[in-house]
């Protein structure tokens, strides 16, 4: 595990690599935005080789300015998955645990985590790459997939949201307690009345996920508004089949394996211990980067 | 109609090691009883109190979640702990043998064929082995706690075998691993019960 931690520890020291991955953040929060608010802009979109996650830093006409706000915006959290979702699906790599297993103990305990990444994660990492190799899908990045998941099969549906979940589940983990800043409460306040409604609320979706599914914080693409949902399955509000699409900000997996070791039957004293370990600064930056898109093409 | 929770046929640890006794006692003393406590208080006051769960579930579309839910709960691990035993297993008997070999032409290629309907089940859910409404046999899946019996399946008809696929009904000794947990399933099932269920469906 160290190895995993140690990595991570020397990628944040990477400068370049830091540049290179904010500027892909910035192409994927926009195209994150067209394909949300315009299917026509996103056809387009997909035709630019810049879609096909090809293009290199010196190559990009993005300015420099941009990227270093969306550096600052990013400054004090991971960056995680955000940056990997310009990759066409079939070049993506698996999920690197940014923690050791034991890491949310007592929240969530050492096994539950280390199957779930290794052999859940993993698994769904693994199916998606058999699902797409071979078919246009392993061209198109995760966001193109679902944007227009009702066009491909369950396999490619099932197993590229279970990994990208996962990925979102674990990044907005951490084993250091966190809390909110004054601006997310603000915005929580905005949205839920106050913090406890939202929790409440919150709750509620993630215990009424009737069978396996995962409950979510995200924000509304058109009002900037935070809503809460639920998801069935692996499915995620970015997908073009969801109830309500969104931006994902939290995400909290409520299948049985995620909980079933430490906690049974009792889901509801899983999403309690839940709070004691969600990594708020993610979520506020995963916020903070819609947001200065947002602002950049108003 | 009066809904009773059913008592279980054999104690908790009868069906080791294929199924844990802490799995069987949660599954039954949580989960199962949970599905009727809910089922109940879903249904009290409502005229789905005087009908039969057959009834409730073939207008199913028309009723609330909760009654889907746990009338789907109550009555799927009803019929579930029914066709396990712990003298079950090896191969059928009887008439529904005949029928499989006819059906299936082995036993074996039914097995096949069942256990890709309960791997292949994505999310929670049952496997299932019913009786078609021209007494043909038909395996299929349903998500959560829906049935062939309600009228929101493609798969309709009386199910005499079930298996459940929810990670809660085996995570606690097979984790991941839902395909060793299908395989240890044919070494408990109760042939007998099967058979019973069979007879009962045929019109």
């Amino acid at each position: 595990m160290s190895g995993l931690v140690a990595r991570h520890v020397s990628f944040n020291s990477n400068l370049k690599a830091i540049i290179m991955k904010t500027i892909k953040v910035l192409i994927v929060t926009i195209m994150c935005i067209l394909l949300v608010s315009s299917p026509e802009i996103m056809a387009q979109t997909e035709k630019k080789p810049v879609s096909k996650g090809k293009t290199s830093h010196s190559e990009t006409t993005k300015p420099k300015t941009s990227s270093q706000t969306v550096a600052s915006d990013l400054k004090g959290a991971k960056e995680g998955i955000w940056g990997e979702w310009m990759k066409p699906v079939g070049k993506l790599e698996f999920y690197t645990l940014p923690y050791p297993y034991d890491a949310l103990e007592p929240a969530i305990d050492k096994m539950t985590v280390e199957i779930h990444y290794e052999r859940h994660h993993r698994g769904y990492f693994d199916k998606m790459q058999k699902a797409v190799s071979g078919t246009d899908a392993a061209e198109k990045n995760l966001l193109e997939i679902f944007s227009n998941m009702d066009k491909f099969p369950d396999a490619v549906r099932n197993n590229s949201g279970g990994f990208f979940n996962h990925a979102l589940y674990w990044d907005n983990l951490t084993p250091k307690k966190q809390e909110p800043s004054r601006q997310m409460i603000e915005l929580i306040e905005k949205s839920f009345g106050n913090y406890d409604s939202f929790v409440k609320k919150f709750d509620e979706a993630a215990a009424n996920r009737f069978g396996s599914g995962w409950a979510w914080l995200a924000v509304d693409i058109k009002s900037g508004e935070l809503f809460i949902t639920s998801t069935a399955n692996q499915d995620n509000p970015l997908m073009s089949i969801a109830e309500r699409r969104g931006i994902p900000l939290l995400a909290l997996d409520v299948w049985e394996h995620a909980y079933y070791l430490k906690y049974q039957n009792k889901r509801t004293d899983y999403i309690n211990s839940f709070w004691s370990v969600v990594n708020w600064p993610v979520v506020e930056a995963r916020y903070n980067q819609f947001k200065s898109i947002m602002e950049k093409v108003k | 109609m009066k809904f009773e929770f059913p008592e279980l046929p054999y104690a908790y640890d009868a069906l080791e090691p294929h199924i844990d006794k802490q799995t069987m006692e949660l599954h039954y003393t949580k989960h199962h009883k949970g599905y009727f406590d809910k089922f109940t208080a879903a249904i009290q006051g409502t005229e789905l109190e005087s009908k039969s769960l057959e009834e409730i579930f073939s207008n199913i579309s028309k009723a609330p979640a909760a009654v889907r839910n746990n009338g789907g709960g109550y009555y799927n691990h009803s019929l579930f702990w029914k066709v396990l035993s712990p003298n079950g297993g090896g191969d059928p008997t009887g008439p529904i043998a005949e029928a499989i070999n006819t059906q299936f032409n082995s036993f074996a290629e039914f097995q096949k064929k069942f256990d890709e309907a309960a791997a292949n089940r994505f999310g929670s859910g049952w496997a299932w082995l019913c009786v078609k409404k021209d007494n043909s046999l038909s395996i299929c899946s349903s998500p959560n706690q829906d049935n062939p019996l309600m009228d929101v399946h493609d798969c309709q008809g009386q199910p005499i075998l079930g298996l459940d696929v929810w990670e809660h009904a085996y995570y606690l000794k097979y984790q991941n691993r839902r395909p060793e947990y299908i395989s240890a399933f044919w070494k408990l099932v109760n042939w007998d019960q099967v058979n019973e269920n069979y007879k009962n469906a045929r019109r």
